[in-house]
Parts: structure tokens; sequence; C-alpha cells
């Protein structure tokens, strides 16, 4: 951490709107430039440039050394990367799902995040798995699943999940430059959406979630492809005299609570909509820190919207039916201004 | 479903304050847990807890006031808990479970009918009569119950406009504006002291209090509100809640001094055979003993003097004056927020040993906490001895409805005249604060007197 930049490109200085894709392999490019201890280790990330092309090009510019292909064993090359971390190169890892992490969650949970506690702090693993996750394309009920929360469960290891392209940049910055092994969430449906990116050294701090749109009627707490439907819903709501806060989580370990609470005892309602399965949640998580931290404030129970309890279905229709969405959302959230008898401000037309 | 009632503390008490719950609803309760604090007319005493179970309703908020046998709490599990109908059934079931250690308490929103055990039949006491004045809990956020409670609106009077009849926050912002309509000197008083709304959740116990609060405040001098009004604007002061300790202390302090009519002796006792006694006495007791203080002496010398004169061993009773049969000493304990003065009973018939070895124990429970009535009560005469904080003499408060209260200064080197020589000797102010309703200057100074030449001999206080 805290090397000075170098090899800043043209490209970088200006803020421009690109895709999350393209903002996810300019930032690998950047920190390779910037670090050479930086290296990609991951399947088919060098000759194909990547199942989701994130690495496109930079075998080429960065050649073999520091662009490796591994075999189709995520324990070992995760291991490799640990491994690496610990004598003081800084792995990129491309897991290329978070479906496929449960073949190395052994060195993912009991390795990478337990090196430095059980080492005295002799040793840390500076290594970033970039993995995406999420359902809604049709890959079925294995290679569809949010396991993130599994890992955000574990101390020593950091679970970033950024949902606009501006966070990809910010956070992967972040991520590589991290002491700390660090989960950085991609998501398969947001590979394309555009957003505008800072230029230069843009840095998102770990652990701190953003207040995406404010508001003062209710909460809104999502994160990766969630927090985008949230944003929109709240931008439309937006036209009915309802004031959303969208609080975009970013970091679920370490998780901004502050921020989740000061939202909650601003608006005194909250739901939280997440694309995972309901049971044992981040949005669990998150109601419970709304309980303990703004319980007085609240003049509704907190509500979480969430997928369906199945593997999620291959058949269209029912892939959409499982999934939380906009509709879904817009529901609960006129079921908790109901329930509080929400009054909605005049709307000045817009329309003049 | 069993409740906790108001016990009766003392053969005075009519009504008892929870001056503080020490338990909140859902904790797991287990018998001899301590509840609440009562604040009665006397003390502050413990409310113990014959019950085990969840602690499933608290009745009356913090300064709430209810007559004896009145409910104060609900404990245990069971059907009812919602609609507040006392069915009558047993608690065994729930109260049982619930009483495991680390499970946590069922809430009481499940409206989750216990089911009967047969393995603890003895639990299944007999049925409680049904209580007409059984509270409802209302439902309602925490938001509401908050507004409500800053804004001193009693919750249990609106009605819930979410689900399941919840009161949200817009019934009780509604509550308010209805309020603020009222006519506008009402509203100046509420409005000038927020603060003096009861800040527990209201229920309808505790309207009563709250209804005095506009009363109160416009009682209070209106130059004095806004000095501290301005005060506290400025941030130049730190607001410190008052202990109960501090309360009753205040309260019975203005009674004293607004009617009883005090007026004080003084005189100087040479100290140095007391202290030389003392030390004799201790050296003496060794190991054996209590070590003796000056204010152990001066308790036994006052027990003596006043079976020599009973009436000094006196209070006022408004119509009559009462004179004690018996002798019954207060010792004035210094607390960290406040005062108390546990009694030494029969003072007069006990040894000075005796009256040492009491009087440590009790101040050691007056500053843990732990007095009991029966020690906090009967008190005829009072002393507060002020000698071991240095000061030279001083006026004490007299302690209603007692005669009188004595104050002790420090045994300090003075000048002092013996057989028309200028010497240096050990002096000791004592200072007889006596309520004039009962007591003369002539009897407050025999009596005191008496106590100078007792002191100065102390070989008679034993013999």
């Amino acid at each position: 951490m805290g090397r000075t930049t170098v090899g800043r490109t043209a490209e970088q200085t200006a803020e421009q709107a690109v895709t999350y894709r393209q903002a996810l392999h300019d930032t690998l490019r950047a920190e390779m430039l910037r670090d050479e201890d930086v290296l990609l280790l991951g399947e088919e990330i060098g000759v194909f440039e990547g199942s989701y092309k994130i690495t496109a090009g930079l075998l080429d510019e960065f050649g073999p050394r520091r662009v490796r292909d591994t075999p189709i064993c995520e324990e070992g090359f995760v291991g490799a990367a640990i491994g690496a971390a610990m004598l003081g190169l800084r792995p990129v890892v491309e897991i290329m799902t978070i479906n496929f992490s449960l073949l190395a969650i052994d060195q993912i949970v009991n390795h990478a995040a337990k090196m430095r506690a059980m080492f005295g702090g002799q040793v840390s693993v500076p290594m970033v798995i970039r993995t995406p996750g999420g359902g809604g394309q049709q890959l079925a009920a294995t290679h569809s699943q949010n396991l993130e929360v599994f890992y955000a469960h574990v101390p020593g290891l950091k679970v970033v999940a950024p949902s606009t392209p501006a966070d990809a940049k910010g956070l992967l910055a972040s991520a590589v430059r991290d002491d700390d092994p660090v989960l950085f969430l991609e998501n398969l449906a947001l590979y394309n959406t555009k957003g505008v990116v800072p230029g230069g050294d843009h840095i998102v701090r770990i652990g701190t979630a953003a207040v995406a749109k404010e508001g003062s009627d209710l909460t809104l707490v999502a994160y990766s492809r969630a927090a985008v439907i949230a944003h929109d819903v709240a931008r439309r709501l937006e036209d009915e005299g309802v004031s959303a806060e969208v609080i975009d989580l970013r970091s679920l370990r370490p998780l901004d609570r502050a921020t989740v609470c000061a939202s909650a005892r601003k608006t005194g309602r909250a739901i939280v909509l997440e694309d995972d399965w309901l049971s044992y949640g981040i949005g669990a998580e998150i109601a419970a820190t709304i309980a303990e931290g703004a319980f007085d404030y609240l003049d509704a129970p907190v509500r979480r919207v969430a997928a369906a309890e199945v593997p999620l279905p291959y058949a269209k229709p029912l892939e959409l039916a499982a999934l939380p969405d906009a509709a879904a959302l817009t529901r609960v959230i006129r079921e908790v201004l109901e329930a509080t008898r929400f009054v909605p401000r005049r709307v000045p037309s817009s329309q003049g | 479903m069993p409740e906790i009632f108001m016990p009766r503390l003392s053969d005075t008490m009519e009504e008892g304050t929870i001056s503080r719950w020490l338990k909140r609803e859902g904790d797991q309760i287990r018998r001899g847990d301590v509840l609440a604090e009562i604040e009665t007319d006397k003390a502050v005493m413990e409310l113990e807890a014959y019950e085990e179970g969840p602690l499933t309703r608290i009745l009356v908020p913090e300064g709430g006031a209810v007559p004896i046998g009145a409910p104060v709490a609900v404990v245990g599990t069971g059907a009812g808990t919602e609609t507040g109908t006392s069915t009558g059934t047993s608690t065994g079931a729930g109260a049982e479970a619930g009483a495991e250690p680390g499970q946590p308490a069922r809430p009481p929103a499940t409206p989750e009918p216990a089911t009967p055990e047969p393995t603890a039949p003895e639990q299944a006491a007999p049925a409680q009569p049904s209580e007409p004045v059984s509270p409802i809990r209302l439902p309602s956020s925490p938001l509401s119950r908050r507004l409500a409670s800053r804004h001193g609106i009693d919750i249990t009077t609106l009605t819930g406009s979410g689900p399941g009849g919840r009161v949200i926050r817009a019934d009780v912002e509604e509550a308010i504006a209805r309020r603020d309509e009222r006519p506008a000197t009402t509203r100046t008083a509420r409005t000038a002291r927020p603060e003096a709304a009861s800040p527990a959740e209201p229920t309808p116990r505790a309207s009563r209090a709250e209804e005095k609060t506009p009363e109160r405040a416009e009682t209070v001098r209106e130059g004095e509100e806004r000095e501290i009004e301005k005060a506290e604007k400025a941030g130049d002061v730190e607001e410190v809640p008052l202990t109960a300790v501090r309360r009753i202390t205040a309260r019975r302090l203005i009674q004293s001094v607004q009617q009883a009519p005090h007026f004080y002796l003084t005189t100087m006792v040479d100290a140095e055979p007391l202290l030389a006694f003392r030390a004799e006495v201790n050296t003496r007791l060794g190991e054996r003993g209590p070590r003796v203080t000056v204010t152990d002496l001066i308790v036994k010398a006052c027990a003596i003097e006043l079976r020599e004169h009973p009436e000094v061993n006196a209070s006022w009773a408004d119509t009559r004056i009462l004179r004690h049969r018996r002798v019954h000493i207060g010792i004035a304990v210094a607390l960290d927020d406040g005062l108390i003065v546990p009694v030494v009973h029969d003072a007069d018939v006990r040894t000075l040993t005796e009256i040492a070895r009491e009087a440590h124990a009790l101040a050691d429970k007056a500053r843990a906490g732990r007095l009991t009535l029966d020690e906090l009560g009967g008190g005829t005469f009072t002393v507060s001895n002020l000698g071991p904080f240095g000061i030279d003499h001083f006026t004490a408060v007299i302690n209603p409805p007692q005669a009188a209260i004595l104050a002790v200064g420090a045994a300090q080197p003075q000048p002092v005249v013996r057989d028309g020589e200028l010497a240096v000797g050990t002096m000791m102010a004592l200072t007889l604060s006596i309520d004039h309703r009962v007591l003369d200057g002539a009897t407050g100074a025999a009596f005191l007197t008496g106590l100078k030449e007792l002191l100065q001999q102390p070989l008679r206080m034993v013999v």
C-alpha cells in the first residue's frame, strides 16, 4: 500500500462514462503498471482474455509472467496465489464465477483469512479474488448463486461488491493495495452498465457505504446489482412524491453500520433488497443492525426483499419469478408507506 | 400469569413509586432477582421477584406511583398476553422453559399459547382472579413511542391506524397537533419544560403524574426558569438526573426547613477526656472489639442524656407532641449521591461496643445501598458528625418529625482558659438544632449542658 502512481495513461486522467467491464479492465491495467508485483491468475484469462473479457489485451501487454493461465483447479491456483502473496507479490485471482469458489473455499477461509492472525502478524495475504456472482442469465441453479455471504461471514477476509463503474474502479484499486485478502464481487448483469468514472488515481475506501441517493422518507439498502435496482426505483418514486434514500453498501465486510443506521434514524423506514435468498442473508444482518442501532427511530419493521428460497430455476419465466425485481421492491415500499400512513409530498409538475 | 404487585414495605406506606426498573421486558427473571427499586415515603427499597420466567410486561413506568397491591409487572409467558384479559391459565410451561439460561425471551408480540407441561404440576398454581384493570399492550412503533414520550403524550389514549392497530408516528403527530390547539396557558406550560414529561413509556397509570406537569411547571418562578433556560442554551450546565436518594433527601429537607421553626444552641466541649477515653477503650479492646469512634461515643452519650431529658426525645405530630419511650438514634451517613440516616435502635440500653459494632455495620450497608426499612425507620434523634471532614462547627437541618438534631464539629487544638490561665486545649463544637414547636431554649440548653458534662467525664457513660 501507499506506492506512488506511475505510468498514468492519458485515457485515465479524464472523467468519462465507461462500462463496468471497462472500468475493471482499466483499473487492473493501471494497477499492473503502477506496481510490478501485481500479477493475474485464473482460468482462461490470458489467451482467451477471460470469460467476461476483463483481462483483454493484458497478456500481450504484460506477458505470461504476470498474466498466468491456470489449470481448471480453483483450489490449486488460489493456494498458489496465497503463497505468492505471503512472499510479497500482489496476485489478483479471477475465479470464473463465485460458484466455483466453493472448490477453493478451504484455501480462502482456512488459509487466506487465517494467516495474519495465526502467524502473529508475521505474514499477510495481499491477494484479491475477483469473481462474478448473481443470477438472471439462465445459467441454472449451480451457476447463479450469491455466495458472497459465505465470505462476508468470515473475519480475516474483506468482501467488497461495487455496483457502479466508478466504485468498481475505486474498490479494485483499494483491494489490490490492501494487505489483507479481499473478495471482490462482480455481477454478470452489471458488466455492460455504464457510468461516469473519475479520472486519475481514484480510490474508494473499503468499509464505507455510499449514500447513492439522498432521501428523507425511507431507506433502501442494497449492494451490487440490487443497488442499481434500488436506485432506479428510488428515482421513479421521486415522481410520486416519495423521497427514498439509497444506501449502496459497497463493502460487506467490514460493514459500514454507521451509515446504514444514520439513514434509518433519519427516515424511520427501511427496506433491504438483495439478490440472495432471504434466510441468513446480508439482509438479515442489515435488519439486525438497524434494530440495534436505530430501533427507537423506526415507525415500521425493517423489511427484506430477497430471492425465493429455491435453487434458481433455469426456465426463464421461473428464473424471473424467483429473483427479486423492481416490482417486488416497489410493492414492499408501498406496504411500508401505507403501514405508516405516508402522505406523499406534492410534486411540481415536471411538464411545466 | 403471575403479576407482581406493589408490596407493603412499611406501616405508613400507602403507595410506592417505581424509581428504577433493573430488568427490562423480555429479561429472564429468577427467584430472588431484584426487579426494581421502589421509593416509599421512607426510603428506596428493592422489589424482589418471587416468580420465575421472562418479564413479560412492565405495567408501571419509572417514576410512576401506584397504591399497595396494584400490579406493577407481569412475569411469565402464557395465553392472554396480548388481549390483556387474564384467562387464568397457568404459567407452568412457559415459565419453566423460559427460565433456562441463554434462551431468548419470547417476544410478547407473538401470541403463542403456552403448551401445558405435565412434568411440572407444582407450577400449575391456582388461577389468578381476573383483574378488571388488566392493562392492554398497545402495538406501537418504536418511533411513535419515542415521539409520544418526548411530547408527554399518553400513547394508550391513542387509536393506532397502522397494521393491526399499531400506533404509528402519524397518530402521535396528530395527537400533538390536537393538544397544541388547546388553550394557550396549558401549552406554554408544557412546552416550557418538555423534559418534565415522563421519560418512560406512558401507561394509563402514568397519566396521573403527567397531568400534574403543567401545574408544577407553572409554580416554578418565571425568572428562575428563564435563568435556567439561558444557561442550558449556552451549554454552561450539565444535567444531572436525580437519584431516588437525592430526591427523597431534597423533599424531606424542604419539608423540614419549611415546617419546623429551627433554632440553634452551640456549646464547646473539652474533648481531651473523650479522646483519651476513646484511646484507652480501643487499646483495651485491642483485636477483640470494634474500633470505637467519636461518633459512637456521642451516640452513647446522647442516648443516656435523652433518657435524662425525655422531652427532647420527642417528635411533632401536628396536633400533639409524641414523647418516645424508647431511644433510637439516627446517624447521618454521607453517600456519593445523597445522605441517609440509619438508626441504632434502643441505643440507651446498648453497650458502647454494641453501638460501635452496629453503627459500623449500618454505615457499610448504607454505602452499599443495602439498608432495610427497619434499619432506616423509627429514629427519635439524629447525630450528624462532620468532624472527620474537618469542619469546626455547623448547624444541621432537623430530620422530621424528630424534635432535634446534634451537629458535631471536629475536635481540635484551641486556646482555652483553665483556672484563669490561657492554655492549649482540644475543643469540639456541639450545635443542637431544635424544632421550636416541640422544645424551648431552656429545655434544649439543659440537654446540651448535660451532654457536654457527660462527654467531659466519659467514664460516666459506662458506669
